[in-house]
């Protein structure tokens, strides 16, 4: 109930639970490996050297080389960069304008809340995925391309959601009270109704950011998003998979990646979920 | 000219069946430092009147009538201008203690609220106000706790937070929806007295909004008494209970246990309340009044006069107006 002052059993009761821990180590496991690419890499994600390509892990090469020589495990550290910046980005996007237009409709109500949710809806109508491979494909592909069409399709998202929960806390009776004390609409929603749907917005924030790493590395693998020579998962899977049976690793590599990322924050989601559930958080 | 003039009030909600009118020709006025009761069980439409005097109505509610509040008129003010009034000279307290506080929030900044809102005060200001209050409505240790969340406290003391929220800018009207209908019996009687002094100490005009004719006959001068969105009587409450005017109001004080009686079983009120679109033409009690006659089902009885300042809405005075022996409440 009460993010903002964390009692130390709340700590405590974190701990407690396996798809939270599990979760946080995940995503702490790809922000270290992002962070870390910008100090260090084994080797240099950019330089090829032909004649020691596609050659099986070694204590050089710890996960092995690219069929251009270049060091899987320097390609995968770069591309979890890549990913999170990405992610970031798009979800950043989505939360901040669809936040903020599920506000809107749920302290404006009428033909205002109509019409986001209309919208919101025939957004939802059309594939996310689907709708981004065209919006690259009409204005380029590339990696700012990508999180700009990935952006938009988590607005809707989080319109919704925020609306809905949104809606939730206006009928409360504090908010009558508030109402009752003279504050007007804007007042109530920035000092009452955002600070009770954080929670939530936190949880839809990261599940959001699984989907986003998914749906870049699904455009990067179609070869509309991240551009050669940056490394990207989603490349590193496609380039692989004319190699499947010379070298499996190369795409089982990239593949474990993304799946343990978006398992992580799926995780660290759920997690939240459980952890902020002020039902939960009354019964200790 | 009263504080407050309430004329023709008539307020109608849009329903799926229709729409259904919940408050009926509603006049009352109210005196600075009067105070008033509206009593009434629920549906009966006294939550309503609140809100509709509060400007807080559901969208689906229309309003029509009049209510001037110090020589302004209240129906169809823009929202600015009812923000400004609300709070500020105009303010509420409402039944459900437990939910009346934002979780989120510390209590000394909740009860600050108004104050920044409508005198523009800094937090550091406020918040020395709001600590005033907060000991004035008896929360000890107020400069402590008023760095505490709401779940810290128990629901009187809830109430009391409520009540300093509400008086903060010193209104001219406190309006207390069933401010004790949620506490433990042995809280009501406080809280009402901490609203009592503080009525008299400022100087304001109280509605009392109650279900319970005992809160609402020992803490105000004056009462109406609500049923099917009429007001069915309305006078002093010495008048009232000295020589009650309404079957209905009979009825009600009639169904209350009284301690030492020698009847065995509690009397009620025959049949239930009917939902307000069912409601007859006529007499809005028509279908649970023991002298319920053929006229009662069609015509809507006009005010009649009981006594001086003391009026009720039914068709047979001569049958109600014998002599009925009340207890007391």
């Amino acid at each position: 109930m009460n993010t903002i002052s964390l009692a130390p059993s709340a700590w405590r009761r974190a701990l407690h639970q396996r798809s939270l821990v599990l979760g946080a180590a995940l995503t702490l496991a790809l922000l270290l490996a992002a962070g870390l690419s910008f100090l260090w890499t084994p080797w240099s994600p950019y330089e090829m050297d032909l004649a020691i390509k596609l050659q099986p892990p070694s204590a050089a090469h710890w996960l092995g080389t690219d069929a251009y020589g270049r060091d899987v495990a320097s390609l995968l550290l770069v591309g979890a960069r890549n990913s999170i910046l990405v992610g970031l980005i798009a979800v950043g996007i989505g939360l901040l304008l669809g936040t903020a237009l599920g506000l809107l409709a749920a302290a404006r109500r009428g033909w205002i809340e109509e019409l986001i949710m209309r919208l919101a809806d025939f957004t939802f109508a059309f594939p996310a995925i689907l709708s981004a491979i065209m919006l690259t494909a009409v204005f380029g592909a590339g990696i700012v391309n990508a999180i700009i069409a990935i952006g938009i399709f988590n607005i809707p998202t989080f319109a919704r959601v925020t609306r809905a929960s949104a809606n939730a806390v206006w009928s409360r009776e504090y908010i009558l009270a508030a109402r009752a004390c003279g504050r007007n609409r804007w007042a109530i929603t920035w000092e009452h109704v955002l600070p009770n749907i954080l929670p939530m917005l936190i949880v839809q924030a990261t599940i959001q950011f699984a989907i986003a790493i998914l749906a870049e590395a699904a455009l990067s693998y179609l070869g509309l998003g991240t551009q050669p020579p940056q490394p990207s998962w989603g490349r590193m899977l496609s380039e692989a998979q004319t190699l499947m049976f010379e070298a499996p690793l190369l795409a089982i590599w990239p593949g474990l990646a993304i799946a343990l990322a978006v398992l992580g924050l799926n995780l660290l989601g759920d997690g939240l979920r459980d952890w902020l559930d002020p039902r939960l958080n009354r019964a200790r | 000219m009263a504080l407050l003039e309430v004329s023709q009030l008539q307020l109608t909600l849009a329903t799926p069946r229709g729409p259904v009118v919940a408050v009926r020709d509603m006049d009352f006025s109210l005196e600075r430092g009067a105070t008033l009761g509206i009593i009434g069980e629920s549906g009966s439409g006294k939550s309503l009147t609140a809100m509709a005097l509060m400007g807080l109505l559901p969208e689906h509610a229309q309003l029509s009538g009049s209510i001037r509040f110090d020589g302004q008129e209240l129906i169809g003010l823009a929202e600015p201008e009812r923000c400004a009034l609300r709070g500020n000279r105009l303010a509420m307290i409402f039944q459900e203690p437990m939910t009346a506080l934002n979780p989120l929030h510390r209590i000394g900044r909740q009860v600050a609220e108004p104050l920044r809102r409508h005198r523009g005060l800094d937090a550091a200001q406020a918040r020395r106000q709001a600590i005033a209050l907060l000991d004035r409505v008896g929360i000890a240790n107020a400069a402590s706790r008023a760095d505490a969340y709401p779940h810290e406290f128990s629901g009187g003391q809830r109430q009391r937070i409520t009540i300093a929220m509400a008086l903060a800018c010193e209104p001219d009207v406190l309006i207390a929806d069933e401010p004790t209908t949620a506490l433990d019996v042995t809280i009501q009687q406080q809280i009402l007295d901490l609203i009592s002094d503080l009525v008299d100490e400022r100087q304001m005009a109280l509605i009392l909004i109650s279900h319970d004719l005992a809160v609402v006959s020992q803490n105000v001068d004056d009462m109406l008494v609500m049923y099917g969105g009429s007001v069915v009587e309305s006078g002093a409450t010495e008048a009232i209970f000295g020589h009650l005017g309404h079957p209905y109001t009979r009825a009600l004080l009639a169904a209350r246990p009284h301690l030492g009686a020698a009847q065995s079983r509690l009397q009620t009120i025959a049949g239930s309340v009917p939902a307000l679109a069912d409601l007859p033409a006529g007499c809005p009690f028509a279908g649970r009044c023991a002298h319920t006659m053929d006229r009662c089902w069609q015509e809507r009885p006009a005010v009649a006069r009981v006594d001086a300042g003391h009026w009720a809405r039914c068709l047979r005075p001569e049958v109600v107006q014998a002599p009925f022996a009340a207890h007391p409440p």
